[in-house]
């Protein structure tokens, strides 16, 4: 069944860059915009840009959900941590710089951190050692948000509190759009939030800013197909919503997955890293559930949270103002190794992305 | 029926079994991974990776059977993937560019 293969196929590849050429040669400059970390790994690790034609530029956005949690959040985990709380996290989030040190610093001191594969895991450990107190690290975007809101739902055990950090990607959607200086064209619009969110909070963009915004997929022809479309769209002067990634992206979302998180969340205003406060970007959890709030039951106190170290340009990297190899660090004094700003410690993080592909592509 | 997306998702094997490896070990954040479910018990399903890597996910956000490929992300299937879009991708796909060349 040589078919099936066709998703990552590179005679099909070639065939829709010579369409994408010949779109583009129409179009003028062309800026789009991706929102998705996996996004970014899937055009730099296959070389994507290097396919494109010269006027048609694709950048890296807000994609990171780890890159975006601005340091007093890690502050507040990293203070629990400290205070002798068991802290559970996602393996991406160990080693991102708080203001003054990591959650990996931390556990360095003594501190009971843990990296688990989903909360889940946070929960099991927690029913087991009912003599210790549990703190889940909740990062993510709605991709994530889902599951937390599945075990909280469920009544987690008495020990075991949340530091809600999830972020909702559409409000940062617009702070772009809304950049003049950015000028953007076109949204590739995250595939794996949109499973959840469904297609209907990305209306606005071309009914309201005139973008023309794709929800694409994540293979290499996923990728190249959401550019296509939205070259097509602007050829014809018809900025619309379409959905690339029809066999995972229902256009109603998952239902049920949304109904779970509008019961154990609402939804507030909260500060990115490098961006700013954006109205509605949040989820805080509800009065019935307020109980299982870390920071209520544990009360961090966190004060002049440095975000960004001198000289790392994370801030700009995260808007997509600037490519990581624009950043005076980008592989001297930040590497994998040793990172000096979020976006080189996460693997969804542009910088690292870029670090580790091979340098001929990106 | 279910070859299709079989095979899509061993094509995610090349670089997508290191990532099942990252996915499984150290957690990348908003990648998802297709896996077949093998076994669905309450709230709870085995699913394969692939490989032999098989894991226990929950998949109470879906309405996964026996068979079917859903997507994981951190432990949790998020949703069910249609192999008649899948196909139908390909044959749109086809579509276009053919059209191109007429």
């Amino acid at each position: 069944m040589v078919e099936s293969l066709r998703f990552r196929d590179a005679t099909l590849a070639k065939r829709v860059v010579e369409k994408i050429r010949k779109l583009a040669s129409n179009v003028g400059a062309v800026k789009i915009c991706h929102v998705c970390g996996t996004h970014e790994w899937t055009i730099t690790h296959f070389g994507l840009r290097s396919l494109l034609p010269s006027n048609v530029e694709v950048i890296a956005g807000p994609g990171c959900p780890v890159c975006i949690v601005p340091a007093s959040e890690f502050d507040e985990s990293i203070q629990l941590a400290l205070k002798g709380l068991v802290v559970t996290c996602f393996g991406d989030v160990l080693r991102v710089p708080g203001s003054k040190m990591s959650l990996l610093d931390a556990k360095a001191e003594g501190a009971d951190v843990r990296v688990v594969y989903g909360v889940g895991d946070a929960v099991k450990m927690a029913e087991k050692e009912k003599e210790k107190d549990f703190v889940f690290f909740a990062v993510g975007f709605e991709t994530t948000a889902p599951s937390t809101a599945v075990e909280v739902v469920k009544k987690p055990p008495e020990n075991l509190s949340f530091l809600v950090c999830h972020r909702v990607i559409p409000p940062a959607m617009k702070l772009l759009v809304e950049m003049k200086d950015l000028s953007l064209n076109g949204f590739i619009a995250p595939g794996h939030v949109s499973t959840i969110i469904g297609v209907k909070p990305y209306e606005v963009f071309p009914e309201v800013y005139g973008m023309p915004t794709v929800v694409a997929g994540f293979e290499p022809l996923d990728v190249l197909f959401g550019v296509y479309m939205i070259l097509k769209q602007l050829s014809e002067g018809k900025p619309r919503l379409e959905n690339e990634y029809v066999r995972a992206v229902r256009p109603e979302g998952n239902v049920k997955a949304q109904e779970l998180m509008r019961e154990v969340f609402e939804v507030v205003d909260a500060n990115w890293r490098g961006l700013g406060v954006i109205p509605s970007s949040t989820f805080k959890l509800r009065e019935e559930y307020e109980g299982f709030d870390a920071r209520l039951r544990h009360n961090p106190k966190v004060y002049g949270a440095v975000d960004i170290q001198p000289g790392c340009k994370c801030h700009l990297v995260i808007i997509g103002k600037i490519k990581p190899t624009e950043c005076p660090l980008f592989m001297k004094a930040c590497t994998p190794q040793k990172p000096v700003g979020p976006c080189m410690v996460s693997s969804e993080g542009t910088c690292q992305i870029w670090a580790k592909a091979d340098k001929t592509v990106s | 029926m279910g070859k299709l997306l079989w095979l899509v998702f061993r094509s995610f094997e090349r670089n997508g079994f290191i990532c099942v490896a990252v996915h499984v070990g150290v957690m990348a954040m908003c990648l998802a991974i297709p896996a077949k479910v093998v076994e669905v018990k309450g709230d709870g399903a085995r699913v394969d990776f692939g490989e032999g890597v098989l894991r226990e996910v929950n998949v109470m956000l879906v309405d996964a059977k026996m068979g079917d490929y859903v997507l994981v992300h951190a432990g949790y299937a998020i949703q069910v993937l249609s192999e008649e879009e899948a196909l139908e991708t390909l044959r749109l796909w086809n579509e276009i560019l053919d059209a191109a060349e007429a």
